[in-house]
């Protein structure tokens, strides 16, 4: 009896979210940060992802910015998608994520200059981050806007895990630092611990993204290729 | 000489794929057999060599603050460079269109050898890269933009054929499962790039 009663004014509570969280909403959320996941399992958007990963702060920058024009860009693409000629469509996409990219870019050059001087030309090349496109071509095409939205923060997020934890490992070993704060106490120092300098060398990127696919695949077995 | 130095710092010492990373999306997905990466390899040299000058011609005469000035000695203030990246993406898509449409005019049998990796090239990344690139370096004059358009294309080339010829053999040795196909490709890569490295000290 007095279980029912404790259930039932939970159900009501949920009842109103529905429609924006709903199973299959959750999983356009869910998906991409493990078993979708743009960088691991996708292959998309490389290139960015290994260049700006040398210090956490840039990269989390980075990991918003791509995480905003992701998200508008698919929300835009997806409310005139029927409007769009098929022919002459990844021009249209291409001018849509272009503005939106002078817009963060313009934003970043204004709140966070510094950062935006370490990103360099990597804020622009979001134009050409295969994520977004390849977002917009698998599922703004063919969705309605509320779904796209979720779709496009869902990947978002999914780069920016990778992008945190690369620049976390690469910070931490190359550095000795975390979000430019000291972590390993300079006891270490004094016994003799170096830092590596190969973690702050571009290569070290790929290794590590390497290391993650092992990783993930390790545990979750069904995204290993077949031989 | 300073083509030449342009040309070989292009290729080697900063290397699209090994130094930057720029352009490895296509490079991880077309690099499974050395012919496709061959033909996207030609594709990729092809459009740095052509728009890469065309970017700079729109950056120096267009958009830089005070480019206008030919048009009329009242456009002296107008500075428009905050629309290069709308405009440089533009100018890529429109010259691959161009390129893949005389292409199959002129040669269909290459334009049926690169199929579906010439309009892929549009959004390769190494390509805006090499304009972004040359707009932040302020290049001199249009031969030295051009010179450094083609050599990014071919250190880009040099590059794709070297991890196709590698994945090719690695398919017969024994990777642990988890790390089969990308994963291995990364550390190939990384490994790769150290290797590259090596150019860093030379300076030109």
């Amino acid at each position: 009896m007095s279980t029912e009663v404790v259930i039932q004014p939970a159900k009501k509570v949920k009842a109103p979210k529905e429609p924006l969280l709903s199973a299959r909403n959750k999983k356009l959320l869910k998906d991409p940060i493990n078993d979708g996941n743009p960088i691991t399992v996708q292959v998309l958007g490389i290139c960015s992802a290994l260049a700006v990963t040398v210090q956490m702060k840039p990269s989390i920058v980075m990991a918003l910015s791509v995480m905003a024009v992701c998200a508008f860009s698919n929300f835009t693409i997806s409310l005139i998608r029927n409007a769009i000629p098929n022919r002459i469509r990844i021009i249209v996409q291409l001018v849509v994520v272009a503005a939106l990219v002078i817009l963060v870019d313009q934003v970043l050059k204004a709140f966070v200059y510094d950062v935006s001087k370490q990103l360099s030309v990597f804020v622009g090349l979001i134009i050409t981050n295969c994520i977004i496109m390849g977002r917009l071509e698998a599922f703004a095409m063919g969705n309605k806007p509320a779904p796209a939205l979720l779709d496009g923060i869902g990947n978002g997020v999914g780069y920016g895990l990778i992008l945190v934890i690369v620049s976390a490992v690469r910070e931490l070993f190359g550095s000795g630092k975390l979000m430019g704060f000291q972590v390993v106490p300079d006891a270490f120092y004094k016994m003799g611990y170096a830092n590596n300098g190969l973690a702050i060398l571009p290569p070290m990127a790929l290794i590590v993204v390497g290391i993650i696919i092992w990783i993930q695949r390790s545990r979750n077995t069904k995204l290993i290729e077949p031989k | 000489m300073e083509y030449a130095n342009i040309f070989i710092k292009a290729v080697f010492i900063e290397n699209m794929i090994f130094a930057y990373f720029l352009g490895m999306c296509s490079y991880l997905a077309i690099s499974k057999s050395v012919t496709n990466a061959v033909g996207l390899g030609c594709a990729v040299i092809f459009v740095l060599g052509v728009s890469v000058p065309v970017c700079y011609l729109l950056e120096n005469h267009v958009l830089k603050a005070g480019a206008l000035t030919w048009l009329s000695a009242d456009f002296a203030n107008v500075d428009l460079s905050f629309l290069s990246f709308i405009m440089f993406i533009a100018v890529i898509a429109a010259i691959v269109q161009l390129v893949e449409m005389v292409i199959e005019k002129f040669a269909p049998a290459l334009y049926g050898a690169l199929g579906i990796f010439l309009p892929l090239i549009a959004v390769n990344c190494a390509i805006l890269g090499g304009a972004l690139f040359m707009q932040e370096r302020e290049y001199s004059t249009l031969g030295q933009a051009t010179v450094f358009g083609l050599g990014s294309g071919v250190g880009w080339f040099l590059a794709i054929i070297a991890i196709a010829a590698i994945r090719e053999k690695i398919r017969y040795s024994n990777v642990p499962a988890p790390l089969r196909g990308l994963g291995i490709t990364f550390i190939i890569t990384g490994l790769m790039g150290i290797a590259f490295m090596s150019f860093m000290g030379i300076a030109l």
